[in-house]
């Protein structure tokens, strides 16, 4: 193979893995960004607003240095606005519609947890801007972390309706966890290359801190080996990616031209 | 026949002093630590680098826009305003009087960051933070969250006050 082509390869790969990475923290952040002005406390509103912000932010840093990878012109906002559902590698986990308070609290919970182990590692990654925008974020995703355990303890161990719902949270999210870890030949050309991790490596300590935290809060942790989804960083999704990125992208479609900076 | 005024080093830090937070108008953006470099060139053209706090700050653009105005208002023709990404803004860079000063608008400053090796052990345990107002220690954290992403709310027992802490990373 000519040193040409495995660049090709490489940038390529390391294309899909940051727009992987991004678009997981674009759905997400757009999820809880709904619950602005609805949120069941003032601190609250603000809180899911503040992770919103962070993650979208968290996204925007991602696509811009994936365009500037790609070098084909493209910016942020058209990784954001102009692909369709089927362009999105996002987990179907994170686009999942945001359900109750208790719903939110459980995804947020896993994805933060499963966010700080993989941040843990990554902020080592043999790629200079990467690794430190990684380090960056690795500080908030700290904060989202504490935040969402502490209402998985509050809800769980609260009043007999808090914990019922929340169980039945982790219950409905329990079959969209496994892609979590889910690895292909993207993610192995890239560990080889230090910029990828192996997610297999901390898959244990992540589940103790789940088992930990879930049994603190009183909860029962569902079966690991039930079914599980699959699919999605093939951009295989739920029903509810399309009519979520229909409203997320409607405005910016119809004037494709338009500043707001 | 214009004359083509240069400017030194010292002169833009003076100019950047000017440049203030919108979200805590007491601090500049030096004494935060968010103007890192300046650069003069040969031909007198200068490079600021700032580097942004929260990655989701909506204050960066502001800032961004700010310093770009400041320049221009100082008469300086040649220069260019970057945002750095490579370093992470840290709370340690944050001058000592700008957290005096933060005390005195009554938030309460970050203290010095610590590497967290224990962070998991200790994802329960709340920072014991001193009121602003009156230095009382009988304070609780009501969120992780306040009023931008950087702070979280506290009240005080001893002063019935609620504050807000600077977080510190």
């Amino acid at each position: 193979m000519s040193t040409a082509t495995k660049e090709l390869i490489k940038k390529d790969a390391f294309l899909t893995y940051l727009l992987r990475l991004a678009d997981d923290r674009l759905i997400l952040g757009q999820r809880n960004a709904e619950w602005c002005g609805h949120g069941p406390q003032l601190e609250e509103d603000l809180a899911l607003a503040n992770i919103s912000l962070d993650l979208i932010g968290h996204a925007t840093a991602l696509y811009e240095y994936a365009a500037k990878i790609e070098d084909e012109g493209h910016d942020e906002d058209y990784f954001a606005f102009f692909r369709d559902d089927r362009d999105f590698t996002n987990l179907q986990l994170c686009e999942l519609p945001k359900g109750d308070f208790g719903f939110t609290i459980a995804r947020q919970f896993l994805f933060s947890a499963f966010s700080y182990f993989q941040y843990e590692r990554l902020k080592e990654a043999k790629d200079e801007q990467f690794a430190g925008m990684i380090n960056k974020h690795l500080k908030e995703i700290k904060y989202h972390l504490r935040h969402s355990r502490e209402w998985v303890l509050r809800l769980g161990d609260g009043t007999e309706e808090s914990h019922n719902r929340i169980q039945e949270s982790f219950d409905e999210l329990w079959m969209y966890i496994d892609e979590l870890f889910y690895m292909d030949e993207i993610d192995e050309f890239l560990i080889d290359k230090g910029i990828a991790i192996d997610s297999s490596e901390f898959k244990d300590e992540w589940k103790k801190l789940v088992e930990e935290t879930l049994t603190e809060a009183t909860l029962t942790v569902p079966d690991w080996d039930q079914f599980m989804m699959t699919g999605s960083r093939k951009g295989i999704h739920t029903e509810h990616l399309g009519h979520m990125l229909a409203q997320m992208q409607f405005l910016r479609r119809s004037h494709p031209d338009a500043e707001w900076k | 026949m214009s004359t083509i005024q240069l400017h030194t080093e010292e002169q833009i830090w003076d100019y950047l002093k000017e440049v203030t937070d919108p979200e805590i108008p007491v601090l500049n953006i030096v004494e935060m630590g968010i103007a890192r470099k300046v650069e003069v060139g040969e031909n007198g053209n200068i490079l600021v680098k700032i580097t942004p706090t929260y990655s989701g700050c909506p204050a960066m653009n502001a800032i961004e826009k700010l310093v770009n105005e400041k320049l221009e208002e100082r008469g300086v023709e040649d220069f260019s305003v970057k945002l750095d990404f490579a370093e992470t803004w840290t709370t340690d860079w944050m001058t000592e009087e700008a957290k005096a000063k933060l005390k005195d608008y009554g938030i309460a400053p970050p203290e010095k960051s610590e590497e967290e090796d224990d962070f998991l052990k200790n994802l329960s345990s709340t920072k014991i933070v001193p009121c602003p107002f009156c230095d009382s220690f009988e304070t609780k954290l009501v969120s992780q969250f306040g009023s931008t992403a950087c702070k979280s709310q506290y009240f005080c027992n001893n002063c019935d006050q609620p504050f807000e802490h600077f977080k510190c990373i």
